[in-house]
């Protein structure tokens, strides 16, 4: 199984130009709306033509601008989950999975297999429906449905999750990460959610601006995103301009500090980047002294703001979020954050 | 009684809706598709007959197939000649009416979602298959819309059918320039008369859509 990406499209002011290998099951595409992720699935699929490069899967060459070779998206056997589920809108649900089935000519066989995925997708009594009629989750299912039973090579989805409410999200998201390992086929997922590319991708590209900034192991971008948007993507809510003092020092002036890292710091150092989550009172590194400026509660969490004592003026508070329990009840006058979760970050 | 004027119109109404269904949703599918400057231009130049006076047309289709121009000429060698005879109102009606389909199937494919097409590509649906089965259906209303105003328009159309065919009972007489003649000679029971048929006929089609739309919303519901 593998996917090999390397396209260039320009659209008026804006060009996609992304490189990537997709080796895990699911490889997520994580970037603002915008950054060029859903055209890079329309390039794989083929509705939307690069200028130049190359995709192959599994070996196959689907485009090659150097070779001529373009296929149609009918011959790319590659199927596509799109934002808004496009169903056929004048179609029942049955007959909605039916189009899916078309390459099948024994109707016996089409009929058993039309069977078959209504029940893998709990579509039962549905299957006389219109789109229209359908809730948010039941749509995703038809979508998924018309689209694994058609049998593709290839799984694009486009945001699965973007059209339904948050709860029926944390709830239908195991249950799609499930049927994904279980049709074993590779996944190209497109998302602006870190929480979805984290509970479903094991693979990461982040995108900006039509670039891929960083690609890796879903867990190595978390620990090290590396540039400053990726950082920022990931959710690291405290970023500062900051300069190499040496090998294991970073400076960031507009918070007035020197940080030690635990990894060796590049020479390009732009930004340094500190996790909400990752501050500590009783951390043994990089303690300083800090005013506190607001409190803000959400469900489950605090998110405590903050300046350390020489900030400049200018820099807007630092976030710390920590569980409700571990709230303390006076708050402390320093933190500190470990050497392992000081992000070092490029362009 | 003579009954040729409602045959007439009737076959030279259905005819060029036909004609109009077909070009008038070609030249939508591809305006569509057109960078915007060509098809500001393009658009201008189908939409015309709409605004122009069909006299005008008239006067045009006249210089395009009178039987001293260079068409009218290769046409008249084929045994083709649209002056004078009841199909050359099949044209007339058909370049009248054209706009009224071609603007509201362009706005009816604007409206469509790309997405639903690229849907039936990545399941491997044929490009013909798509047009016709998720394109055009999803499009339906105002495709529909198109045909019947299309319709009523060529029935309805009389300046450039009277400037192209003029009035020749029996031969090419329409119900409109059949009221316009009985009317001139002062027989005004039977324009009255040809005044009902053509409200009938009208009040018909009208009803039927508004009919075809309430049970399309109700299958829609079910």
């Amino acid at each position: 199984m593998s996917l090999h990406v390397e396209i260039r499209k320009r659209l008026g002011d804006f060009v996609l130009e992304t490189a990537f290998d997709a080796e895990d099951a699911v490889t997520g595409l994580l970037g603002a709306s915008g950054c060029g992720k859903s055209l890079t699935l329309k390039c794989i699929a083929g509705v939307e033509t690069p200028d130049e490069g190359r995709i192959i899967l599994d070996g196959e060459t689907l485009f090659d601008s150097a070779r001529g070779i373009n296929l149609k998206p009918q011959q790319r056997r590659v199927g596509y989950l799109f934002q808004q589920y496009a169903l056929f809108p004048h179609l029942t649900v049955e007959r909605n999975i039916l189009t899916g089935l078309h390459r099948e000519r024994d109707t016996a066989v089409r009929q058993r297999r039309l069977r078959k995925m209504i029940e893998m997708m709990q579509l039962d009594g549905l299957e006389k429906l219109r789109p229209a009629q359908l809730s948010g989750g039941q749509a995703q299912r038809v979508a998924l449905a018309r689209m694994l039973v058609n049998e593709p090579r290839l799984l694009l989805l486009d945001e699965p999750f973007s059209a339904l409410d948050s709860h029926l999200r944390d709830q239908l998201q195991p249950q799609f990460l499930a049927l994904l390992r279980s049709y074993g086929r590779q996944a190209v997922l497109v998302t602006h959610s870190r929480d979805e590319a984290y509970h479903l991708c094991g693979q990461l590209c982040v995108m900006e601006n039509g670039r891929i900034v960083r690609d890796g192991a879903t867990k190595e971008v978390f620990a090290d995103p590396r540039s400053e948007t990726a950082a920022r993507l990931t959710g690291c809510k405290n970023i500062t301009p900051a300069r190499k003092i040496d090998e294991r020092t970073v400076e960031a002036p507009a918070w007035g500090l020197r940080f030690t890292a635990a990894q060796p710091v590049p020479d390009d150092l732009c930004a340094s980047g500190l996790r909400a989550h990752y501050f500590h009172p009783r951390a043994a590194a990089n303690r300083a002294r800090v005013q506190w400026v607001d409190e803000l509660e959400e469900p489950f969490e605090w998110i405590l703001l903050f300046r350390y004592v020489e900030q400049d003026k200018s820099a807007p508070p630092l976030w710390w979020r920590l569980p409700k329990d571990r709230k303390p009840a006076a708050p402390p006058d320093v933190l500190g954050i470990a050497p392992e979760n000081v992000l070092l970050l490029t362009r | 009684m003579d009954w040729y004027p409602l045959f007439n119109s009737l076959r030279i109404a259905a005819l060029s809706s036909v004609i109009v269904f077909f070009t008038g949703i070609a030249a939508a599918y591809y305006a569509v598709r057109l960078p915007r400057l060509a098809k500001g231009v393009l658009d201008v130049v189908l939409t015309l007959p709409l605004v122009l006076p069909p006299t005008v047309i008239g006067y045009f289709l006249l210089l395009l197939f009178g039987s001293r121009r260079p068409l009218g000429m290769a046409l008249a060698q084929i045994c083709v000649k649209f002056v004078m005879t009841w199909y050359g109102g099949v044209i007339a009606a058909a370049v009248v009416a054209f706009p009224l389909l071609y603007r509201t199937a362009r706005g009816a494919f604007e409206a469509f979602d790309e997405t639903l097409a690229q849907a039936g590509q990545t399941l491997g649906l044929s490009n013909t298959y798509i047009f016709w089965r998720i394109r055009m259906p999803a499009c339906r209303e105002g495709i529909i819309a198109g045909v019947v105003l299309g319709f009523a328009r060529a029935l309805g159309e009389y300046g450039a059918t009277s400037m192209l065919i003029g009035y020749t009972p029996g031969k090419t007489a329409t119900i409109s320039t059949t009221v316009y003649q009985l009317w001139r000679t002062g027989d005004d029971t039977h324009a009255f008369f040809w005044v009902l048929v053509n409200l009938a006929i009208s009040a018909t089609v009208l009803l039927t859509i508004n009919l075809l739309e309430r049970r399309q919303k109700g299958v829609q519901r079910a």
